[in-house]
């Protein structure tokens, strides 16, 4: 059977360049970047050569990188680092609605703690308004937190213009830029970025290694206590063999950007217009233009994600839903309530995400199988005969 | 996540469809909660004649309907009333535990129709005593069902 990988938002396959750059770091290469012989120096170089790659890509110097062990902790580190570091400031803290759990369940662990978190609406397309940010903005805010790109409906904030209002305020400002490291070019300095977390499993790198950008001179504490590593401020050994795959995967993702970012839209224009056309009572969520290349997300009416998601995998076709049966909740989404979606449509959600490995065939053989799909489960629903006007 | 059985009731339903006609017609579920069920009945002579369904929700309220119509048909209504979610969950291998609502929801969707017939009929059941379709239970609260 055909099998079609559209979940690149929820991982990428590791490239063979960069399985090939990691492979050493496991044998011959294994040394602790910590140690003084040349095992340890050898590794130490590299190590330092990574975090070079990795700052490249962001327009930015090597000591403003800090290896983690993914997202998730760059933006537990981010928030909780900065918020307990300048409680002298204040203890605010303002991000939005629809972030990812790693930013909105520290959130809600800060708030335990006694912070005072706003967490700021969105428009239908997903877009947060500049004008709540800066009404939202107190003299004991600390911190801005606004994700760059949204992992389900792809909508991209207008991050310079976020940055901005924070700063004119005297606000640092950190975004979770997980999805969009290594689809738009990110020039941390000119976009004022305070601090930004990225993953390297996105980017065709393998798991359990990411980073957090620190810009020089900001005050933050420590999520990881222990040895000296990461100039003391994020202790445990170097995860040295993800940390080459992850800058390898970085380098190859900005090498070939470019090319990347208009195959993913060209690729994503077809399988939305396909979608579209072929099949009635869809919507498609998130914000036309200023979205992730890659990212799909659609609303079939009638029908149940996870069922969907269901039979499009016995298509061989992998993609993923808000449902709340796929939420492990009894409720949908987070993201598609936010940007006011009713309970039963965000239930029949459906994200398709493109990557370098997709065909222009993928995406039609999909939209061929979603019709069938979405047809067939539909004839099963009580909710459609309504509209069809059959109602017995 | 699923058995073979679930998969395999939520890829092949059985009896899905509409009853013209029917003797009896049940619906339950939210649409809020993400599923909703329907039956519809065919009764003769007492007997469960014919029985199919419509639902909206995950693959395992499909196949929860789809075995639920399986283990009602032929039966008597007085025997159907006694077929229990947990009969429908034993029959399907089991369901994951966040899943068990959707067992919940094909007996009560049975009984709804049930009821519907009883009306129409002018028939009385002790098994439908202080049923309420109209009685919007969350049958999500139902999850701790040991299994």
């Amino acid at each position: 059977m055909r099998k079609i990988y559209l979940d690149y938002s929820a991982t990428t396959p590791v490239k063979d360049e960069v399985l090939q750059e990691m492979l050493p770091y496991f044998t011959e290469k294994f040394g602790n970047p910590s140690s003084i012989h040349g095992f340890g120096q050898d590794a130490k170089k590299s190590l330092e050569q990574a975090r070079a790659t990795i700052a490249a890509t962001m327009h930015t110097t090597p000591e403003t990188i800090y290896f983690t062990a993914g997202g998730s902790e760059s933006d537990n580190w981010a928030l909780k680092g900065v918020m307990h570091a300048n409680k002298a400031k204040g203890n605010h803290l303002i991000t939005c609605s629809i972030e990812h759990h790693a930013i909105l369940h520290t959130g809600a662990a800060l708030e335990k703690e006694g912070y005072e978190v706003t967490y700021l609406e969105v428009d239908e397309m997903g877009l947060i308004s500049l004008e709540a940010l800066e009404a939202a903005i107190r003299p004991t805010t600390v911190l801005v937190s606004i994700m760059f790109i949204n992992n389900e409906i792809g909508t991209m904030q207008s991050i310079a213009k976020i940055a901005e209002i924070a700063h004119k305020h005297n606000v640092l400002f950190h975004t979770d830029a997980v999805q969009a490291y290594g689809n738009i070019d990110i020039d941390v300095n000119r976009l004022g970025i305070d601090l930004m977390s990225v993953s390297s499993h996105k980017i065709y790198g393998p798991k359990g290694v990411g980073a957090l950008y620190i810009k020089k001179g900001i005050r933050i504490e420590n999520l990881i206590e222990g040895g000296a590593q990461e100039k003391k401020r994020r202790a445990g050994t170097e995860n040295l063999p993800g940390i080459m795959g992850f800058a390898k995967a970085a380098e190859l993702a900005y090498a070939g950007l470019e090319a990347h970012v208009e195959k993913l839209t060209t690729l994503r224009e077809r399988l939305v217009k396909g979608i579209l056309e072929t099949i009635d009572y869809v919507k498609y969520n998130g914000h036309p233009t200023q979205r992730h290349p890659g990212n799909v997300n659609v609303c079939f009416e009638f029908i149940e994600g996870e069922a969907l998601l269901l039979s499009l995998n016995a298509k061989g076709i992998a993609g993923s839903s808000g449902s709340a049966c796929t939420s492990g909740s009894l409720d949908p989404s987070h993201v598609l309530l936010a940007i006011g979606l009713p309970h039963e449509i965000a239930h029949g959600s459906l994200r398709l995400t493109i990557g370098d490995f997709t065909t222009e065939e993928d995406v039609d053989y999909t939209i061929i199988a979603l019709k069938e799909v979405v047809e067939k489960l539909r004839e099963w629903s009580p909710l459609y005969d309504r509209v069809r006007g059959g109602q017995k | 996540m699923y058995t073979e059985t679930v998969m395999d009731h939520f890829m092949n339903p059985r009896n899905v469809g509409e009853i013209d006609h029917a003797d009896g017609i049940g619906e339950v579920g939210n649409i809020k909660c993400g599923d909703i069920m329907r039956i519809y009945i065919k009764v003769e002579n007492e007997i469960i004649d014919d029985i199919k369904f419509k639902t909206f929700g995950c693959g395992s309220a499909i196949a929860a309907s789809s075995m639920a119509t399986v283990l009602i048909k032929g039966l008597t209504v007085e025997a159907a009333l006694k077929v229990t979610n947990k009969q429908v969950i034993e029959a399907l291998g089991g369901l994951p535990a966040v899943k068990i609502h959707c067992s919940v929801l094909a007996e009560q969707a049975l009984k709804a129709a049930i009821y519907d017939y009883a009306k129409k009929a002018g028939k009385t059941y002790a098994g439908l005593e202080g049923f309420d379709p109209t009685d919007d239970h969350d049958h999500h609260d139902v999850v701790d069902i040991e299994f």
